[in-house]
C-alpha cells in the first residue's frame, strides 16, 4: 500500500495541478496553484522577472504561477485561513521527499520537519547526539552530521 | 558593523550604493581601476553574482578584491547557480575577509544568459536565503550546527515594485523584512507612480521601520538602451512615451543629455519619497555621469555637506 499511494496521488494531482511530487504539498496555502510548476520552483512569492502582462520570465506563454496564486488566494471558495497562510514563510524544500506521497507525509508530519537552524536552534558540533535533528530513522543511509569528522 | 549599516541606521543623509561592473580579464588591476572611479561617490558597491546568468569573476572574489581597494562591498548571492551548502559557504568564506553586507536574490533564469542549456539550481528561494544568511550571523548554519564567533553580517535583498502582481509586492517586501532583510535595493523602474505606491505601502505596513529602501536608477546614453531594457531585461518595462521623449530629443548629444535628465528626474522623485533611505546607481555610460548625478543631487560621500562636516567622507 505505501508504494501505491504515491502513484495514486500522482494520478489525481498531476492532471489537475501539474503536481511534481515534491512530497511536501503546500497547494492550499498557495491559492491551489503549485509553486513547483514555477520554473524557479519559488515557494515564497514571485521573482522580479514577471513580465508586464503577468506572464513568466522563463516561459512567456505561461502566466506567472504567483500571479495566479495571488489571485486565487482570495477565492471565496477556499476556507478563510488558507488566505492567511498564503503569507507564511515556507521553509526550504526537503529534497529527500521528492517522489514520496505528501498525503503520507502530512499524516506522519514528516512534511513539517525542518532543519534545526530554520527554527533558529543550534547545537554544538560534537554534542552527545550529533546532528540529531538531521538523523532520519526511516532512512538508514543518512549518516548523522559529523560522522565523517 | 558595516559602514552601510551604520549610515542607514544614522539616517542623517541619503545613502548611495552602486553596481560594480562585471570583471572578466585584466587581473586585480581591472578591479582597482573600477574601484578608483567609483570610490569618491558611493558608500557601498554591489559585487554582482553572474548577472543576467552570464559567468564572470565570482561575487566572493570581487567583494574581497573591492575591500583591498577601499570600497565597501555588498555581496550579491543569487539562488540560481548554487545549492544551500555552497551559498552558506560563500557567505562564510567572504566574511573571513570582512565582507559583511550580503544581498540575497533569486537571480535571472539561465535562459536570460549565454548558457541557457545550464542546469538551474534554485535549491533555496531568495526569502529563504535571507533567513539562512541571518542565521549564520546568529551563530548557526541551516542544519543547526553552531558557529563559534559568528560573522557580523548585514543582510538585505532586492524587490521589484514595478512587476506584477503589483499589489503583492509590498507584502513580499514585508515577508523579506520579517525573514531578516535590513535593506531592499529596488529594481530599475520607469513608473514613478508604482514606486510611490510601493514605498507608501512599505511605510504603512511597517517595512521601513526595520528595512531601508534603496530605489535604483540607471544612467543610459541612448534611446536604444531604454528599448533594450524594455524588451530584453526580465522584469523591466519602460513606458513608450518615456522612450519617445528621449529618442525625439535631437542629435546624439541631445539624446544623451535627455537620458541624463530623465535619470536625474527619477532620482529626485525617488529621494523625495518619505521612507526612501538612499539610491542605488547602475552606470551604463561610464563617462563621468555618475559623478555629475551625485553632484546634482548633492548626495553621497563627496557632495553632502552634512557628511563632510561629520567627517564620514571617503578617502
Amino acid at each position: 500500500m505505501p508504494k501505491l499511494l504515491p502513484l495514486l496521488e500522482h494520478a489525481v494531482k498531476k492532471p489537475v495541478w501539474d503536481c511534481r511530487m515534491c512530497g511536501q504539498c503546500v497547494l492550499h496555502s498557495t491559492g491551489m496553484t503549485c509553486p513547483m510548476t514555477c520554473p524557479k520552483t519559488l515557494r515564497n512569492g514571485p521573482c522580479g522577472g514577471v513580465r508586464e502582462d503577468g506572464h513568466c520570465e522563463v516561459k512567456p506563454e505561461m502566466r506567472c504561477v504567483w500571479v495566479k496564486a495571488e489571485e486565487r488566494s482570495h477565492s471565496p471558495v477556499n476556507p478563510h485561513h488558507w488566505e492567511e497562510e498564503f503569507h507564511d514563510l515556507r521553509p526550504p524544500v526537503d529534497n529527500r521527499l521528492q517522489g514520496t506521497s505528501s498525503w503520507v507525509n502530512l499524516v506522519t508530519k514528516r512534511d513539517r520537519r525542518t532543519p534545526a537552524g530554520w527554527a533558529g536552534e543550534s547545537h554544538e558540533r560534537f554534542s552527545a547526539v550529533p546532528g540529531a535533528s538531521m538523523v532520519e530513522v526511516d532512512e538508514p543511509t543518512t549518516l548523522p552530521a559529523g560522522f565523517h569528522a | 558593523m558595516s559602514r552601510l549599516s551604520d549610515l542607514l541606521a544614522a539616517r542623517t543623509r541619503p545613502v548611495v550604493t552602486a553596481e560594480f561592473p562585471s570583471i572578466d580579464g585584466g587581473g586585480l588591476a581591472a578591479v582597482e581601476k573600477a574601484a578608483d572611479e567609483m570610490r569618491p561617490y558611493v558608500d557601498a558597491v554591489n559585487a554582482t553574482d553572474n548577472p543576467a546568468a552570464h559567468a564572470h569573476a565570482s561575487n566572493t572574489s570581487i567583494a574581497i578584491a573591492m575591500m583591498q581597494f577601499g570600497l565597501e562591498p555588498i555581496m550579491q548571492v543569487v539562488c540560481r547557480d548554487k545549492n544551500r551548502i555552497a551559498m552558506q559557504a560563500d557567505i562564510m568564506g567572504a566574511s573571513l575577509f570582512g565582507v559583511e553586507n550580503v544581498a540575497c536574490l533569486t537571480g535571472d533564469d539561465v535562459t536570460a544568459g549565454d548558457e541557457p542549456e545550464a542546469r538551474r539550481v534554485f535549491d533555496l528561494d531568495s526569502t529563504q536565503l535571507i533567513k539562512v544568511a541571518s542565521g549564520l550571523a546568529e551563530g548557526h548554519y541551516l542544519s543547526g550546527r553552531a558557529i563559534k564567533e559568528p560573522p557580523a553580517l548585514f543582510v538585505g535583498a532586492v524587490e521589484n515594485p514595478f512587476a506584477p502582481p503589483l499589489d503583492y509586492r509590498v507584502l513580499r517586501a514585508r515577508k523579506k523584512a520579517e525573514a531578516g532583510a535590513r535593506f531592499l535595493q529596488l529594481q530599475i523602474g520607469y513608473y514613478p507612480d508604482r514606486l510611490e505606491h510601493f514605498v507608501r505601502g512599505c511605510v504603512e505596513t511597517g517595512v521601513t521601520d526595520t528595512t531601508a529602501l534603496l530605489p535604483t536608477v540607471v544612467l543610459t546614453k541612448t534611446a536604444r538602451a531604454l528599448s533594450f531594457m524594455d524588451e530584453s531585461v526580465p522584469g523591466i518595462s519602460i513606458p513608450a512615451d518615456t522612450i519617445r521623449r528621449v529618442a525625439d530629443a535631437g542629435d546624439k548629444e541631445a539624446i544623451a543629455e535627455a537620458s541624463y535628465q530623465l535619470t536625474l528626474e527619477l532620482s529626485r522623485h525617488a529621494l523625495s519619497l518619505p521612507g526612501v533611505s538612499g539610491i542605488h546607481l547602475t552606470d551604463f555610460r561610464h563617462d563621468g555621469s555618475l559623478e555629475r548625478l551625485v553632484r546634482d543631487l548633492g548626495i553621497g560621500p563627496a557632495f553632502d555637506p552634512v557628511a563632510t562636516a561629520a567627517g564620514t567622507t571617503a578617502g
